[in-house]
């Protein structure tokens, strides 16, 4: 029963705190553009709100455009419940539970890429085509991360990769890491979550034609995607592991936030790239990663 | 002393990669200087003993690398007026993932080799190689004079590094000699530049491969 407790409590505060990132984000942005901005949980009452309506569909979907969104957020809960808590460990966990968590997210995206084709819509298909080609560069980093933390606890679990820090190339793996959470989440530099112009879209053109709850799921999904790179970044790089459990669950929190003041900061001071200049920055962020995994496995000094 | 080297070269190296990958002429010759300064400093830290020379060179490489050669370079670009554009042969991506290829494969290839125990545990030679071959790639793969001329600067800091091993036997003449060498060629480019900008109206060198009266 308590196993069950504890499952449940971990479930509850992943969902009901991952829509506060977004609107901590839209303070810091409004907060240095001197605006007083939209309240920090502007997200709950969005969402609320969609959650009401009805859902309008266009003749030429299939059920995979209503069914994609709900099996994208599924996945994502799934690999959030992958993810340790300090000393307290994660819900889950199994050998190997890194491949797994990677291939959650993946098919997380599968699921909104597939939502979005099944419209027929020649935009949202480009915002897929878009949203696929950085995965491939954007994937390949977060795999060099996982390999880095592999390598340096020599284990394949979660649990035990994430409990000691990352070592000697910890900067590079959190820079990296950083920039694969731009990335992934479709913040400037590699997208701007406010852009309405669909020539200029990539995340918010493939979701154009959902609305109501299904809308309600992927914005959702979307946040639990940002506190899972957070959580992901924070635990990567500190040795959250070796505290206790209070301490432990303190500095998460206070990671996290600091990574959303910074992805705040970010998109306030830096400009969107263009398109052919992304590959490159995904690249020096999938560079990162690699030189993380060579210093630690050449342990420290080659 | 050995980690506060390693970081020094380790960052060295990281600058190889951000000249391969800047498109822009400034911010190739700002790596290229930057990268001469922080290997300027590493006689400092290798020298167990104090002395004037080991000083006075270091001192030197750093005024000539971090400051006369890019200002030389910059007043080239100011009075050849050509836009700060790169134009690449091999793409950014590419360049740069060689770049990091050479990098792993400088590291690999140094463990492999029978070194002095005393260098078997710093960067050096993986640096020295990484350097020497990123310094190749930026000469090959870019067509502006300019920015082969700072492909050229990073290949003899990546010999500059292999140097630093025999830092006890070499005279530290011979590497004021060297300093000054490279000062003189960085002068002349400066002024080759500007002659080939008014003569031909390019520096693109793909265009500069027949002699003509």
């Amino acid at each position: 029963m308590t196993a069950a407790g504890d499952i449940l409590l971990r479930l509850a505060a992943w969902l009901l705190l991952a829509p506060l990132l977004p609107g901590v984000i839209n303070k810091v942005k409004a907060w240095v553009a001197g605006r007083r901005g939209p309240p920090v949980l502007q997200l709950y009452y969005d969402l609320a709100k969609l959650w009401r309506k009805g859902v309008v569909l266009s003749t030429a979907v299939s059920p995979a455009h209503v069914l994609g969104p709900a099996v994208a957020w599924v996945a994502l809960t799934g690999a959030a419940l992958l993810l340790p808590v300090g000393q307290a460990g994660a819900a889950f966990s199994f050998r190997g539970d890194a491949l797994v968590f990677v291939y959650l997210l993946a098919f997380a995206r599968f699921s909104i890429a597939l939502a979005a084709l099944d419209t027929g819509s020649a935009f949202e298909g480009m915002g897929v085509a878009r949203e696929v080609s950085y995965a491939v560069l954007a994937e390949a980093a977060i795999i060099a991360a996982l390999l880095t933390l592999c390598v340096q606890s020599g284990s394949v679990s979660l649990a035990t990769m994430l409990a000691p820090s990352a070592g000697a190339g910890a900067a590079l793996l959190a820079a990296g890491l950083f920039g694969v959470l731009l990335a992934e989440n479709c913040r400037v530099p590699f997208d701007d979550p406010n852009t309405h112009l669909e020539l200029t879209m990539v995340h918010e053109v493939m979701v154009l034609d959902h609305s109501g709850p299904p809308l309600a799921a992927i914005l959702h999904g979307a946040s639990l995607k940002l506190l899972i790179f957070a959580v992901l970044l924070a635990e990567a790089v500190l040795p959250l592991g070796k505290l206790a459990l209070l301490p432990a669950i303190g500095a998460l929190v206070a990671s996290v936030l600091a990574v959303a003041v910074v992805t705040g900061l970010v998109e306030s001071l830096l400009a969107r790239l263009a398109f052919r200049r992304v590959p490159l920055l995904l690249t020096t962020s999938f560079l990162l990663c690699l030189f993380a995994l060579l210093v630690a496995w050449k342990g420290g000094v080659p | 002393m050995s980690g506060a080297m390693n970081l020094l070269i380790g960052l060295a190296m990281g600058l190889n990669l951000v000249a391969l990958a800047s498109s822009r002429l400034p911010s190739v010759i700002r790596a290229a200087a930057f990268q001469g300064m922080i290997l300027g400093t590493l006689p400092l830290l290798l020298e167990e003993k104090f002395h004037w020379l080991v000083v006075a060179v270091a001192f030197g490489t750093i005024t000539v690398k971090g400051f006369i050669i890019p200002n030389l370079l910059r007043r080239a670009l100011r009075a050849a007026n050509i836009d700060r554009e790169v134009e690449p042969l091999l793409g950014f991506v590419p360049s740069l993932l060689l770049g990091a290829a050479a990098t792993i494969g400088a590291a690999a290839l140094a463990g492999e080799l029978p070194l002095l125990p005393e260098h078997a545990k710093t960067l050096l030679v993986p640096g020295a190689f990484a350097t020497v071959v990123c310094g190749f790639i930026l000469l090959i793969a870019r067509t502006k004079a300019i920015s082969q001329v700072c492909g050229y600067l990073i290949l003899e800091n990546g010999i500059y590094l292999f140097g630093l091993l025999l830092i006890n036997t070499t005279p530290l003449v011979v590497e004021a000699g060297i300093l000054l060498d490279l000062t003189v060629a960085i002068f002349v480019i400066g002024i080759i530049v500007d002659r080939i900008q008014r003569e031909f109206d390019t520096l693109d060198t793909r265009k500069l491969t027949r002699l003509r009266e």
